[in-house]
Formats: structure tokens, sequence, C-alpha cells
């Protein structure tokens, strides 16, 4: 009330009419001075980069030697690149597989942790807990786990009369390994269809009550087709993730990407060439073509959510 | 009543089970980080560490540098976060609210930069900061935060949009000036949206091993991340000596989880669904 008062008095008794035209000139002073902190770094650390990464991608560059300029040659030497596609073929292999995983657990579990029992908070709280965990600490963790003479797996695979595998040891395993202890760090995903869930309104239960719906339609019709949004999400966020995989492979191979180069992943083989044999030029080729099939597989997805994703109210 | 009953105890076996996926690797972790060298290698796996030797721990961060580890990431991960929570909440505030010219071009453009994914500027980055002698130095790690990151400048100025204008017009008219309306008014009233920025960047820093891994090339820079990398490198068959660093690396993150859990979790979602 004060306030108003005083404001009032202040625009009667000053006359601002005046200034008018330099407190816009004065408005847009300030927007930019705000912003100027963003606007170096988005020129220093993004444009720039971004700018000479192409650049370099045309050329021999290495931090030795300046390099020269040679067109398209790292791409066609990419092509052929018997470790380029393996690389590409591990990290197909890993995002096919993880990803759809991811979401069906993901899904399944978000389900469970939103029913009405005792004690939930607990639950959730365990859950979550794995995404707490750094991710080097989290690859060490799992080394040991999956040990194959002394981890605890191949013990509790043992007790119920299996040999376990090598594991991360083994050619056939080792993904199959990598993929497991990404399942176990989902949580994140987790809170998103739980947040997911709690947002479709309950009117549509009530419809289905009065019409007699059993669980499985309730969940196939209802609760899965208003989940798509943020589904949709995850799988955007999943594929991007899942192409940029890094830590976890370097972690648990020394950077070796063994056995036998099973878990060389593309983000793994890009670093190796830029920063282990210091083909800076040929490793910016690379995060082209990286950025280029993420671009892909995004527009892909958007374009095909037309026909899966329904939001809620139309 | 009774096939309630039923109903939750099914749903407390099915919640349990899955719990366990997610427990015991914990528990496993924990039991092998003070079992001695010899039960570590025992098959069938025990659980109960035989004594209980809490001497690792003390061996653990003996072994290996921890204390200036431990000092290189509390710094790394303060300062960062600090220049996140600095310049951020600016540059947002700039783009949902102040009328400037070319703020539209500048919000694309912002928007175009986070698809780029970090591997495209990584060598550049890495080639400007070797040329100004900054590779060695946790530099490389911190400056880039004071000048504002992307996604979170996107997912405050969506927060910052949703404030009413009707709070910046009254101050203005009592004559508050541009600062003082971001500095007293709205920022104040973003508190829990630059929270949730600046835990997602704490996180980020504190577990972040790219980083690390291509600018820290001196022993004494090294982070918790990249030391507990090193040490698996060099020492990798004393099992409970790497799971009690683990555990030591993870603690500060659960304890700062069970204080700011509902942070935790409305960051989370908010980015989800507002991304």
């Amino acid at each position: 009330m004060a306030r108003t008062e005083k404001a009032i008095s202040k625009t009667s008794v000053n006359p601002r009419s005046v200034p008018k035209k330099k407190t816009k000139i004065k408005k847009g002073y300030a927007g930019w001075l705000f912003a100027s902190p963003w606007i170096i770094g988005l020129l220093l650390f993004y444009a720039l980069p971004v700018v000479s990464s192409l650049y370099f991608s045309f050329t021999t560059y290495s931090i030795l030697q300046p390099g020269d300029f040679i067109g398209f040659k790292n791409y066609s030497d990419l092509i052929h690149d018997h470790l380029f596609w393996k690389s590409i073929g591990n990290t197909v292999y890993f995002a096919v597989i993880f990803v759809p995983l991811s979401i069906i657990f993901g899904v399944a579990l978000a389900m469970m942790l939103n029913m009405r029992v005792k004690g939930m908070s607990i639950y959730r709280t365990v859950f979550f807990l794995p995404t707490l965990v750094p991710q080097v600490a989290l690859a060490v963790l799992w080394m040991w786990l999956l040990n194959p003479g002394f981890g605890l797996v191949n013990g509790m695979l043992d007790k119920i009369g299996i040999s376990g595998p090598a594991w991360l040891g083994s050619e056939t395993w080792s993904k199959p390994s990598l993929i497991f202890m990404s399942l176990w760090g989902i949580g994140q995903a987790v809170v998103i269809y739980l947040a997911g869930l709690g947002d479709i309104s309950n009117e549509y239960y009530e419809a289905a009550e009065v019409d007699g719906a059993n669980w499985f339609q309730r969940t196939f019709y209802i609760t899965l087709p208003l989940l798509t949004p943020v589904i949709f999400y995850n799988l955007v966020m999943g594929v991007i993730g899942a192409f940029q995989q890094f830590t976890l492979p370097y972690t648990l191979t020394q950077g070796s990407g063994k056995p036998n180069n099973s878990l060389t992943f593309y983000v793994s083989y890009l670093y190796d060439n830029g920063f282990k044999y210091f083909k800076m030029g040929y490793a910016s080729a690379m995060a082209w073509i990286l950025f280029i099939i993420i671009m892909i597989l995004t527009l892909l997805i958007f374009w095909s959510s037309k026909r899966w994703v329904h939001y809620q109210g139309k | 009543m009774n096939t309630i009953k039923l109903k939750s105890t099914v749903a407390h076996i099915c919640l349990i089970i899955a719990s366990l996926f997610f427990i015991i690797p914990f528990l496993w972790m924990l039991s092998t980080s003070l079992k001695p060298i010899t039960q570590v290698f025992s098959f069938p796996p025990e659980w109960i560490p035989k004594p209980f030797q809490w001497s690792n721990f003390k061996d653990a961060i003996e072994e290996i540098p921890f204390w200036t580890y431990l000092s290189n990431t509390v710094v790394i991960t303060i300062i960062s976060t600090l220049g996140a929570v600095l310049s951020c909440p600016l540059v947002a505030y700039s783009f949902a609210k102040l009328q400037w010219k070319g703020r539209n071009v500048l919000f694309g453009l912002t928007l175009a930069v986070m698809m780029i994914p970090g591997q495209v500027t990584m060598i550049p980055l890495f080639l400007l900061f070797n040329k100004i002698g900054w590779v060695g130095t946790p530099l490389p790690l911190i400056v880039p935060s004071f000048f504002g990151i992307p996604l979170y400048i996107f997912l405050l100025r969506q927060f910052f949009l949703g404030l009413p204008d009707s709070l910046r017009d009254a101050a203005k008219i009592d004559g508050a000036s541009e600062w003082r309306i971001y500095w007293q008014i709205m920022l104040p009233l973003a508190k829990s949206a630059v929270l949730s920025v600046g835990l997602f960047q704490l996180m980020a820093s504190w577990t972040d091993f790219i980083g690390p891994l291509l600018y820290l090339t001196n022993e004494t820079s090294y982070t918790l991340s990249l030391g507990l990398q090193q040490f698996q490198s060099a020492k990798g068959s004393e099992w409970n000596l790497m799971m009690a660093v683990s555990t030591i690396m993870t603690l500060p993150i659960i304890v700062l989880f069970f204080f700011l859990q509902k942070k935790f979790i409305e960051g989370i979602t908010f980015s989800g669904i507002k991304g």
C-alpha cells in the first residue's frame, strides 16, 4: 500500500517524461551487460572451437605440427579404418540394447514406486542411490562385482550351480556387463518417469474404473500412452548419452578397450586419436561425424514422435 | 480387506526384490572395504568381514596422496559451482526479462550450442588452453563456468519467464536500477532454481572424469576421480583399499543427498519437464 503511494507520488512529482527515451537505451544496455559473460563464453568456448574443429577436420593438424589442408581425406580414411567401424559397431550394440532396456525397466520401476504402500520413500531412496556414485567409482565397484574369480556375481551364480563367464574379460560378455552396470544407475530416468506418472490426471483412471477396466487395460490404454512424452524425452537423452559413452569403458579397460577392442566405443577411439596418437585432424573429423549421427538420430526420433507420442488433452 | 492386505504384501515383495539389485552392490562395496586382503580372495565370497579391518580406510588414504586429491577436487568443485551460479542466472534473467537488440538471435544460438556434442569442441579447446599455458592447471575446469553454461542458462530462463513482470515494473517505478531489481528482487525469487543448477554443477564437477583426464597432467593436481582411476590401474588387486576409496568418494554425495533430497529430485524433474 505504502509502496504504491510512494510510487504514485514519485511519478507525479518528478516529471519523468523526458528521460523515457534515455531509459530505453539504458534498458538495452543493461541487457547486453547482463548477458556479456555469456557472449564472451559463447564466442570463446563454443563458437570459435566449433569453427576451428570443422577446419581441423580437413587438415592433418596435430599438437606437434601445424598440419596441411587435405580436404576430405580424413573422412575418406575413416571409411577404410577398421577400428572406426568396430567402434561404431560397439556403440550401436550398446545403444540398441541399453536404451530400450532402460526404458522398459525404468517405466516398470517407476510404476512400482508409484504404488501406494507404506515405506515408499525408503524404496525410492534405495533405487536412487546408485545415481550418486561417481562414474569412476561405479566402474571400479562393478569390476570387483564381476571379477571372474572372486566377484560376488560369479559367487552367487556358483551357488545355483552355474559357472559364470569372465564378464569384462570376455569378448562376448564385456558389453553385456557394461549394460548391467549402466542399468544399475537408471535412477534419474526413473525420477522423470515418476514425475510423468504423477502428472497423469486421476480423471482418466476414475472413468476407467466406472467402465470396469482391469489393471492390464488401465496400464496399456491409459498409463503408457500418457507417459509417452516422458518416454520420448528419455529416449532422446538415452540415445545421445549412449553415443557419448566414455568414462565407464575407459576406466574399465584403463583406456585400452580390451578384450580385443570389444569395449572401444566411438568416443574412446576419438580420444585415442586426438590425445594418444595426436591425430587431431582425424579426431576432429570423427567428432563431426558423431555430431551428424546424433543429429540424424534425434531428428528421426522427433519425426517418429508424431505417431507415438500422445499429449494429455489432445 | 484381505485382498488389500494381499495386494500390499505382493507389492512389498516385488519392491524388495527390485531393491536388492540396487542395494547389494553398495553393501558389497562396504563389506569389501572392511575385509582383510586374504578374505577378499576367498571363494565362495563371504559377506561379513572377519575381523572388521577399519585400518583399510587409513591405509587407503595413506597409499595415495588422498588429501591432495581431495583438496584439488573440493577447490575445483566449489569454484566452478560458484562460477555457474553467479553467471548463469544473470544471463538467464537478461534473456527472460530484459529487452535488448539481438537477444532472440543470441538465445537461438544458445539453444543451438546445447545440441553440439562436447567432443566437437574438445580438441580446439584443448589447443586453446594449451596455447595459453593452462594445460596442467585446474583453470580449464574452473574458468569457463564463470562465462555461463548453456543448459543451465536455458533452464533458469524458463524459470524467470514464469515470474510475474509486475514486481519488476513496481521496482522500476520506485527507481531501482536494473542491477538492484535483479540482485534484490528477482534473484532471491529464483533461489530454488539457482540451487538446483548449483547442485547439478556440483555433482558434475565432483564426478567429472574426462576434464581432469585431459587437463590435469601432473599427479599433484589430480582429482579424486582421476586418482581412483590411476590407483586402480597401478594396484588392480587391492580391492579392499579400492572399495574404501570408492566409499569415501561416494559418501559426501550421499550425505548431501540426505540433506537436500527434495532438491535433487526437483532438479531432475525440472530439467526433464522443461527441457
